[in-house]
């Protein structure tokens, strides 16, 4: 960048250029899916194609307006999503944004469980595997890496189902809460959409234990194959500053070796993390799908998959959009962490 | 790195090769250059993964002869085979909630999987390949505006993208070759950006190098340069990212099969689906309808994951285990002068590519 005179400056041109570089991502995005979509037909054939007399469909057709020209449909939908307006199912007849709001919140959720089960797991033995690098904790622990992630989650949640709740009986097989539990959460009135939060809220252990023990297998699930990702990386940077002169230095000063890898070596090998774990927003998102549907944890994913089944491609597109959108502006946010953290970054 | 590997690097290093010829021209090969490099852990898991590869495949390919059963056969001369039975003599692994042989489909299932990587790959190859070399190669408004769709397509989450597809391709459901290349072809699509992405970055480097201007000035056309000094300079990373997608492939195809959108039953055998038909009888404790296509999943993709990984670890230096000092010298340099030669090398008799592009041996 041509502006050296000040960090500030630096920063806020890249934060800027970084922002506005969302725009055509974006924008690209909702065309892709508003072609690809549209190159099917209209969701209205394609939800009640069959089901009802052909007269009555093209009627249906030409009350949402799908009869006229793609073009002028498009500009409809793009205006609509910039006035936060993605559309109406056709198969339940409600507006996308509410069930972005009212699933939404259950997906995020998951995906801060998963990622916490993934910081949990992948950091420390990434740790250990890159210190013991090519000796036998490494061995077991990158093979362990690669199964985790070469395995889909919904094998992973369908094992871990069948031996946990279904053999063991040690937790629930599905779902986010009990019956029990929901009641009392709606007698306290607690509503923000985030179970924990609601259950803690009602102040009773009891529905915040049933609570947690509906998160424990999914959040597993998808956290395993975080997980792999991130012992991988958190080697592979653990290898490179172990490698570096500061280390050798501080060891040559007598520092100890868990002192050593715990204070020196893992603070710049987490940078990346950073990065990475913005990357894996998108996989966390895929992941979810997969996982909700395996659970029935009634969020994004699993409704995704429920109007997929259905047919109903107004709400997919809406759905698949947010993600879309949620993925860009994560890794805008990404960027601009990673860039507060390590100046190299701005160029 | 320690001064000492460098010098084992450079001076030690280039010999043996050389000298070795074109008669074992079959250890320049990608893979088989990579094991004869490798040590120790990096060996052994390059090795299961070829292996797991190898049974993958041979199991696809002979799936006629090895499933005792069709993919959508119900009954055999003895009747009907019934549905959910467990293992048993006539049913190794059971039967599903369809009524269909669980062996059977796990076997042919691997056919599907093959083809469906095959197709995937091969073809986000040729494009990406392609509109990398191009969009490198030329730049301007087109290279672009190709960078800026690619992270576009990039930052789309994959099964999302896949599933997109496989709606327009398919309608969602189709015959065996149909699903077979909606499948491939979802994957394709969000394959070509990390080809195009990689190929236009060494593109853009080369390009740079003497050796191509000499060319210029001797007045190669635009596309002779572009494939005898560009291209084949530029594909060194590619193995790597093929064995790697080749397992995100069977990872999408199951995905996409598991959410509804892959081929039905009676088309074909897809793991991804039976899974997704299994998801019910998990509740109920029936173990063998999940288990077996989702091992044959597993087993799939950590051959071609373990395979990656390790060609992965070959090509970077800092991850490259190197045998301890003493054990055969020049094994192990011989490789590390071009990490990853094969495809880099210059073509020996050609004199405007002799200036090799590489920073180690210079």
């Amino acid at each position: 960048m041509a502006s050296r005179s000040t960090a500030g400056s630096a920063l806020g041109r890249y934060v800027l250029v970084r922002f506005l570089l969302i725009i055509p991502t974006v924008f690209i995005l909702v065309t892709t899916v508003f072609v690809l979509m549209r190159a099917t037909g209209d969701p209205i054939t394609a939800a009640l194609g069959g089901k009802l007399p052909p007269d009555q469909l093209a009627e249906l057709i030409h009350a949402a307006g799908y009869d006229r020209p793609v073009i002028v449909q498009y500009w409809e939908y793009l205006t609509g999503i910039f006035s936060g307006d993605f559309g109406t199912t056709i198969s339940d007849n409600r507006p996308v944004t509410e069930i972005l709001t009212t699933y939404g919140t259950a997906t995020l959720e998951l995906a801060a469980y998963a990622i916490l089960v993934a910081l949990v797991l992948g950091v420390p033995f990434g740790m250990v595997s890159g210190y013991f690098r090519d000796r036998l904790p490494d061995a077991v622990l990158r093979i362990l890496a690669i199964l985790a992630y070469a395995t889909p989650v919904f094998f992973a949640g369908l094992i871990l189902k069948l031996v946990f709740s279904v053999w063991l009986g040690w937790f629930p097989v599905a779902g986010r809460v009990s019956t029990g539990g929901e009641i009392t959460m709606q007698l306290e009135g607690a509503g923000s959409g985030f179970m924990l939060v609601d259950a803690i809220s009602t102040g009773d252990p009891e529905v915040v234990l049933d609570v947690l023990s509906h998160a424990a297998l999914p959040a597993i699930a998808l956290g395993l194959l975080t997980a792999g990702v991130f012992l991988r990386l958190v080697r592979t940077n653990m290898i490179g500053t172990l490698g570096t002169g500061y280390i050798d230095a501080a060891r040559s000063r007598g520092v100890k070796e868990s002192r050593l890898v715990r204070k020196h070596a893992w603070r710049p090998a987490l940078i990346p993390i950073i990065t990475v774990a913005g990357m894996q927003v998108a996989m966390l998102l895929v992941g979810a799908v997969l996982t909700e549907t395996t659970f029935e944890w009634r969020g994004l994913g699993f409704q995704l998959a429920e109007y997929l089944q259905a047919r109903d491609f107004v709400a997919v597109q809406g759905i698949v959009v947010l993600m879309a959108v949620v993925v860009a502006v994560t890794n805008f946010l990404v960027d601009v962490l990673a860039a507060l953290i390590d100046p190299r970054v701005r160029y | 790195m320690t001064s000492g590997e460098i010098t084992s690097v450079g001076t030690a290093g280039a010999a043996p090769e050389h000298v070795a010829g074109r008669g074992a021209w079959f250890k320049k090969l990608p893979v088989v250059h990579q094991v004869r490099q490798s040590v120790g852990l990096q060996r052994g898991m390059l090795i299961a993964g070829l292996v797991l590869t190898a049974v993958f495949v041979l199991v696809a390919v002979f799936a006629p002869l090895l499933a005792p059963y069709g993919w959508s056969q119900l009954r055999d001369l003895d009747g009907a085979f019934g549905a959910q039975q467990p293992p048993s003599a006539e049913h190794w692994f059971g039967t599903t909630v369809g009524g269909y042989d669980v062996l059977s489909r796990v076997v042919w299932g691997a056919r599907t999987a093959l083809l469906v990587v095959l197709v995937a790959v091969l073809s986000s190859i040729v494009v990406g390949v392609l509109l990398g070399l191009v969009s490198g190669y030329f730049g301007g408004w087109l290279d672009r505006v190709l960078v800026v769709v690619a992270d576009a397509v990039y930052a789309f989450p994959s099964l999302l993208l896949a599933i997109l597809l496989a709606i327009v391709i398919s309608g969602g459901q189709s015959s065996m070759w149909g699903g077979i290349l909606a499948a491939a072809l979802s994957i394709t699509v969000v394959f070509v950006p990390q080809y195009f992405r990689v190929v236009r970055a060494e593109v853009v480097r080369i390009k740079a190098e003497a050796f191509v201007d000499s060319a210029r000035v001797l007045g190669t056309g635009h596309w002779r340069i572009m494939t005898r000094h560009v291209l084949r300079n530029s594909t060194r990373t590619l193995p790597l990212i093929v064995t790697l997608n080749a397992s995100e492939a069977i990872l999408t195809l199951a995905g996409l099969g598991f959410l509804g959108f892959g081929i039905e039953p009676t088309a074909a055998a897809e793991w991804g689906y039976d899974l997704q038909r299994s998801l019910a009888d998990v509740t109920s404790g029936i173990w063998w309808t999940a288990l077996f296509p989702g091992l044959a999943i597993v087993l799939a993709a950590m051959g071609m994951t373990l395979m990656g990984e390790s060609l992965n670890d070959l090509a970077d230096p800092r991850l490259r285990s190197r045998a301890r000092s003493g054990q055969v010298a020049g094994a192990v340099a011989a490789t590390a002068v071009g990490a990853t030669s094969v495809e880099a090398d210059p073509v020996e008799a050609d004199p405007v590519e002799t200036p090799e592009p590489k920073g180690d041996d210079a």
